[in-house]
């Protein structure tokens, strides 16, 4: 059973769907029993990361998604959800995020370049992104080099290349997926991505 | 890299897709989950749904439908139509829809911009627009294009991206049907004013249309229905003569 965990942001209708439509038990969730009788954790998450991160300390899970992980069980952040897993985020101010994953969340508008024609990118970068795949990662198995993934984001994971498992090009490199140990995060939308996202989450589910 | 967008658009009544009676290749040619599978399948970015419903019970139907295409199809959903109040946005959301269209709504009440955006994100708040020429000048267009508002049109996107809105559907009323080119100096006009994505939609008749559409700095999709419906383009075969062109595109 799959806990999604239900911390009052954003919209779980795709998330859920995809989950099922995989057939995968599902559970939203913001209870600890739940928590701990699943064997695999998602974490979901769209709008502020200094709104979100006090709305999932708030539910006091926090210890115990940290020790389930330690003890090996799998966690999908996903979106703003991957973005809570860093240590730190410079969204509107500095805010302390679980620290799972080494690095830091930045402004994409800040960092990237001029073009030619002295405009920037737009931002939020938002659309269909190519996946270049840092090594082969089992969350990947069904997915390969080049396949198109859904991103809706401001700000971007930096300074988190050792657990980096693939990025998109943006004129600056956007970490779209992140790995240590049982922890996952991915920036981008697996239940929007098409058939792509679906076989990333199916990878999960067999992780 | 990132890529150009198409759109295929679904405007639907009484549960069925209107103008998809001549849609070849797949069973039920005007059931909208149907459709939604098929353009799923042919490669679509994204699929955008507009309830042109006139009854409350149509309405509950058109949102079944919803469901039902949200819970068998995961690529980004956009829903239009009928969208006046928050609670509107509410429903639909709820429904699986990922980014809700604002058009008449939002010319009545431009707060309903401010109020979606802040309540779900600016990338959930989609500003479609009607737009033609009256006496030389871009006006906006309501109630499905009929009612000149008298609004400057191009002042008209930077107050919506201004109040929150995350995209922007351009439709040029002068193009739409025509099947000659999108309105590439409307486009313009927009593009160089706003650095939300916009969405160009009307005039689209083959596959150079789009190509060149896509020559134009700050275009980030093209929308149509009819081309796609009645199969005078096929989804895959565009992309691939986009990619030929040099655009980037997802195959």
């Amino acid at each position: 059973m799959i806990a999604v965990i239900d911390y009052g942001v954003g919209n779980l209708f795709s998330l859920t769907a995809s989950l099922k439509f995989l057939g995968a038990e599902t559970i939203v969730t913001n209870k600890k029993e739940d928590i701990l009788a699943a064997d695999r954790i998602i974490l979901p998450g769209v709008g502020a990361f200094e709104d979100a991160i006090a709305k999932l300390r708030a539910t006091g899970l926090v210890e115990t998604i940290i020790e389930e992980t330690r003890r090996g069980k799998p966690l999908l952040g996903i979106c703003l959800g991957m973005q809570l897993l860093f240590e730190t985020s410079y969204e509107y101010g500095k805010h302390q995020g679980l620290g799972l994953i080494k690095g830091e969340i930045a402004s994409i508008e800040e960092d990237l370049p001029k073009r030619p024609d002295g405009e920037k990118l737009k931002v939020p970068h938002i659309g269909w992104n190519s996946l270049n795949l840092k090594g082969s990662d089992p969350l990947f198995k069904y997915i390969k080099e080049g396949d198109y993934v859904y991103y809706v984001h401001s700000f971007y994971g930096k300074n988190c290349l050792e657990n980096t498992i693939a990025s998109s090009n943006y004129d600056i490199e956007i970490t779209g997926a992140v790995r240590s140990g049982s922890v996952y995060g991915t920036q981008f939308h697996p239940e929007k991505s098409g058939n792509v996202g679906l076989n990333i989450l199916r990878a999960f589910i067999e992780l | 890299m990132i890529t150009k967008r198409i759109i295929p658009c679904l405007d639907v009544r009484n549960g069925r897709v209107v103008k998809g009676i001549n849609f070849e290749g797949i069973q039920d040619v005007a059931d909208p989950v149907e459709m939604a599978r098929f353009y799923n399948e042919s490669g679509a970015d994204e699929l955008v749904f507009y309830d042109i419903t006139a009854s409350v019970e149509e309405r509950a139907l058109f949102s079944d439908i919803l469901v039902d295409v949200a819970s068998q199809i995961f690529i980004p959903l956009t829903v239009g139509g009928g969208i006046n109040t928050l609670d509107d946005f509410d429903r639909v959301l709820k429904c699986g829809a990922d980014k809700v269209s604002v058009n008449s709504g939002a010319i009545r009440n431009p707060d309903l911009i401010e109020q979606g955006a802040k309540k779900y994100g600016d990338q959930c708040v989609v500003l479609s627009m009607d737009i033609k020429r009256v006496d030389g000048v871009f006006k906006l267009f309501s109630k499905g294009g009929r009612e000149n508002t008298g609004i400057d049109a191009l002042q008209w996107a930077v107050d919506g991206v201004n109040r929150g809105a995350g995209e922007l559907v351009v439709n040029s009323i002068d193009t739409d049907g025509v099947k000659d080119g999108f309105d590439l100096e409307l486009l313009d006009e927009i593009a160089a004013r706003v650095s939300v994505p916009i969405i160009a939609s009307g005039g689209a008749g083959k596959m150079e249309d789009f190509s060149e559409l896509f020559q134009h700095p700050g275009i980030d999709a093209g929308l149509a229905a009819s081309i796609f419906h009645f199969k005078e383009i096929d989804i895959r075969d565009l992309k691939q003569y986009l990619r030929k062109a040099g655009v980037e595109v997802r195959l």
